[in-house]
């Protein structure tokens, strides 16, 4: 099955789970309940899970395996790992807020 | 001769030191110790305090006082030659109480301070609405807070980085690895360090925090100093939350909220503690009940260098002149008036301050 | 508090087979992980995946089903979900699973939390798109997701096994840019030697390599200048090879130069370490049971040293057998008879260690990288801040860290701690063997304020 993500999902996997409503950043979705959330959210066409807290630089996920920290969002107003998070129904997830220092960044130097 | 003046510790107050003996036009060689040394320059709190200190000193609150007043210049000027922002705010601080017994005890000591110090001492109480609206995440729990308006804080990181640069910027000699294991005297000061180097100088200051402990007593001096242990937490960065700073929490410029901090006699362990950590994240939450679900980053254990009185030394050796302690506990606090008013002292200048109070005098009664 | 006599941390290859030998010796053990399922990263859900894609991935992977089924074993306790985030020398593991900590005391201690991708930072890594190759199989084997349009950059075994997956998938990827270079193989070959698990690799290796040329992937050696290019997403990767400039077009770029020990908690533990020239990396000092310099704490697998899935078992199950000859449940001889065959499988699995280390060398441009990369993911600090702030004489790494915040971000240096070290010897002359490496700070891994408190009525 080809998405828009730029991700192909072999059949077998996509066939597995029931599919329940998750948000992000206020948009829709339905992923497979249980599934990993960083990858579903990847297959879902979401690429930018995060802005760094530093510059406001766009992150997504990178190794998969709870060690970088990039695919960082908040859930329910803590941040997680998305990569070692499981897919719930009506999870409303976000990208975590940041301080307005990583916005003005270029004011201060 | 190598140099005019050699300090011996490159941490916050050393680095101070030097840079104002640098901007009064002298050589300086700073020799410091090793990456794994006790370095409480780099686990400290951050603020730039004066409420509550020298309660029972007034001297000690007058040159607290001073060195605070002095800031906004000293990290001015640091950060036009370097370029680093060191985000110094002293718009005052907080000191919560959470019952009102507390509350007055701490009123009554700071009463006290305000006539010693001739009416001169600018702090208010704030509670209710009044507190809320000055700083909106305090918990129901909190039934007051001590707001000093001298109090602040900066990012004392930054301030260590900007000092290293700038004093390296105007010509000092800072050389780290080099820890000085013997320190005598004949016409000039000859300082041997670890690695069998020496140097020669004319003059000496023993400003290496607990590293004193060891070189001290053969430089005339009582060092009656021992560590006292501090663990801190740092959080992940979040938008603004804290609009003052606090003894329980600060939000550093770069947007993490850290929390701070034990103070325990252990001796020199220097770890984390869960029963440590637990106690002050439960402290942190009922002042600001948000924090609960703020992720924790990273905690640290450190040792404050705390004299027998907790004040400051400021000591020529009477067995080696030329040799001088210089310690404290409250090295960020302290940085602008060691970096402006010390220099003076050290070269008896008709300014120089009066540190008589602070002289090891008081411990050999 | 809970207690026991065996704590293993990680239920990868390492894990899982101490964790049934222990078992089999008679030893109570807690198997703590942080996914919720065993298997780590090699085998990752295996016992879910294995029917639904196992052809596909291979018999590598499905070597991981018995280790797995063995775990169902009255003496083990598997403690899924959970992430450890303090470890101390009394044996006090402090784990957090669902934003509550829990505290198990074990009278022995398994570190078995294997491998992290060796950091490759490289001109736009930090891109949205970009990731490790290691990820690129973890979305493969857990969640069947294969990136349409991606390249594969780096070098190593990893690769070639990954492209030939999804290949088999009819995803292939675009093209594999490779850093090694013949000299790296032909300098190789004579650690091949006579070593018949060395030949049998490099056999494995070749029909990999021919089924990518059938299946008409593109590859590229001995690449330079590689960037990953693209403004807000990657676009692309460029490269020199063969005195060409080459540019392209991806939405995916997976990385890869090899793995190295996780060394997380064993350094909070401040455990000894040596730097490993030959794998340029550190790794705890430890004896030929696992046992590192604190008493009661082993440590086995990929976190030990890199040995690859299989050397991880049978490390795991020396150590294990160790332990329950110190616990009392083996005699010195039975533990002599158990040892060693185990013994003679692993010198033989460990033969072709060499080979792959030297055919494969870390990419030199990611070992030093220009000025203006990114080196310090989370704080977003660069090269060239860090030969700045080392030149202008800092102590060593963890002043570098309270100067410029490298490695004060979440991943506590998981990202950067090796590339800091490397950076700074490189600035100061220093061996790194010397320089050292960052200071690791508790919680291991970030915990909500709120649990912490909640610890203040239990600790005594």
């Amino acid at each position: 099955m080809k998405t828009a993500s730029g991700f192909n999902t072999i059949g077998e996997a996509a066939e597995q789970a029931a599919l329940v409503p998750v948000q992000f950043d206020s948009k829709d979705y339905m992923l497979p309940e249980g599934a990993n959330l960083a990858a579903s959210l990847l297959a879902a066409g979401v690429s930018v899970f995060r802005n760094t807290p530093a510059s406001g630089a766009p992150r997504g996920p990178f190794c998969m395996m709870g060690v970088c920290y990039d695919c960082l969002v908040e859930i329910d107003g803590v941040t997680r790992q998305a990569c070692q998070t499981q897919v719930s129904a009506n999870m409303q997830v976000s990208k975590p807020a940041i301080p307005a220092a990583a916005l003005r960044e270029d004011d201060h130097a | 001769m190598d140099t005019n003046f050699t300090i011996i510790g490159g941490g916050v107050v050393g680095m101070s030191l030097a840079w104002g003996l640098l901007k009064h036009g002298h050589e300086v060689t700073i020799l410091d110790g090793d990456d794994g040394s006790y370095r409480a320059s780099r686990g400290n709190f951050g603020l730039v305090w004066v409420q509550g200190k020298g309660a029972k000193a007034p001297h000690y609150a007058r040159w607290t006082r001073l060195s605070a007043s002095l800031f906004a210049d000293f990290v001015e000027e640091l950060t036009e030659t370097t370029g680093i922002p060191l985000g110094l705010q002293q718009n005052g601080g907080f000191d919560y109480h959470f019952s009102e017994e507390s509350l007055a005890r701490t009123l009554a000591t700071y009463e006290k301070l305000k006539q010693d110090l001739g009416a001169d001492y600018p702090f208010e109480v704030l509670r209710g609405d009044a507190l809320r609206k000055e700083e909106p995440t305090v918990g129901p729990e909190v039934q007051a807070a001590i707001l000093h308006h001298e109090d602040g804080h900066l990012n004392p990181l930054k301030l260590l980085h900007a000092l290293h640069k700038d004093v390296q910027r105007m010509g000092g000699t800072y050389l780290p690895n080099h820890q000085v294991v013997t320190v005598s005297k004949t016409d000039h000061f000859t300082l041997t360090c670890a690695n069998g180097e020496t140097f020669h100088s004319e003059r000496v200051i023993l400003s290496a925090g607990l590293g004193a402990l060891a070189l001290g007593p053969s430089m005339g001096f009582v060092t009656p100093l021992e560590p006292e242990r501090g663990q801190v937490l740092i959080t992940e960065k979040l938008p603004p939350m804290l609009n003052r700073p606090s003894v329980t929490a600060r939000q550093v410029d770069e947007g993490g909220i850290q929390i701070g901090a034990t103070n325990e006699r252990v001796g020199f362990q220097n770890n984390t503690t869960t029963r440590g950590l637990a106690s002050l994240a439960a402290e942190a939450i009922r002042t600001h009940p948000f924090l609960a679900k703020t992720k924790l980053v990273r905690s640290w254990g450190a040792l404050r260098i705390m004299s027998r009185d907790g004040l400051p030394i400021y000591q020529q050796s009477p067995t080696m002149p030329g040799a001088y302690l210089v310690t404290c506990h409250s090295g960020i606090t302290l940085a602008a008036v060691h970096g402006k008013r010390l220099p003076g002292w050290f070269d008896q200048k008709d300014d120089a301050p009066n540190l008589e109070k602070f002289s090891e005098d008081r411990f050999r009664l | 508090m809970r207690e026991t006599d065996l704590a293993i941390i990680g239920a990868g290859p390492a894990g899982m087979a101490a964790a049934s030998e222990a078992a089999n010796a008679g030893i109570a053990t807690i198997l703590i992980d942080e996914q919720p399922t065993v298997g780590g990263q090699i085998y990752r859900d295996v016992q879910r995946v294995a029917p639904l894609r196992g052809a596909m991935l291979g018999q590598d992977y499905l070597d991981g089903l018995p280790l797995a089924r063995a775990v169902a074993n009255p003496l083990i306790s598997h403690i899924a979900g959970a992430v450890v985030w303090q470890v101390e020398t009394d044996g006090t593991i402090t784990y957090s699973i669902d934003d509550q900590s829990h505290q198990v005391k074990a009278s022995r201690i398994l570190i078995a939390t294997g491998a992290i991708e060796r950091p490759m930072p490289l001109p736009g890594w930090t891109l949205p798109g970009v990731m490790t190759v290691g990820a690129g199989q973890i979305l493969l084997k857990q969640s069947g997701l294969i990136p349409n349009r991606a390249v594969l950059v780096g070098c190593g075994p990893l690769l070639y096994v990954l492209a030939s997956q999804m290949l088999k998938a009819n995803t292939p990827p675009l093209a594999i840019i490779e850093t090694q270079t013949t000299g790296d193989l032909m300098a190789a070959m004579k650690h091949v030697g006579g070593a018949l698990r060395g030949w049998r690799y490099l056999l494995k290796g070749s029909k990999l390599l021919a089924a990518l040329k059938l299946g008409g992937v593109k590859r590229y050696t001995g690449a330079r200048n590689i960037s990953i290019e693209g403004e807000e997403a990657v676009t692309g990767v460029s490269f020199d090879t063969g005195g060409k400039r080459q540019i392209i077009a991806c939405d995916t770029a997976l990385l890869h130069h090899g793995v190295v020990p996780n060394v997380q908690i064993s350094r909070a533990l401040q455990l000894d370490h040596d730097w490993n020239g030959q794998q340029a990396c550190f790794s705890p000092k430890l004896d030929l049971w696992g046992k590192s310099s604190e008493a009661g704490i082993f440590i086995a697998g990929d976190g030990a040293g890199i040995g690859g899935a299989k050397a991880a078992a049978l490390c795991g199950r020396l150590s294990a057998l160790k332990i329950a000859n110190e616990l009392g449940k083996l005699t010195d001889a039975e533990l002599a008879a158990k040892a060693a065959p185990i013994n003679a499988e692993l010198s033989s699995e460990c033969a072709a260690r060499p080979f792959l280390d030297r055919a494969y060398p870390p990419f030199r441009e990611a070992l030093s990288p220009r000025d203006e990369t990114i080196v310090c993911r989370c704080e977003e600090v660069t090269a060239g801040d860090i030969r700045k702030a080392a030149a202008l004489g800092c102590q060593g790494p963890n002043q570098l860290k309270a100067f410029l915040r490298a490695g004060m971000g979440p991943c506590q240096g998981r990202g950067c701690g090796l590339t800091v070290s490397a950076l700074f010897a490189e600035e100061t002359g220093k061996p790194i063997a010397e320089v050292g490496y960052f200071k690791i700070r508790s919680p291991l891994k970030p915990i909500t304020l709120g649990e912490l408190a909640s610890l203040e009525k239990d600790a005594d």
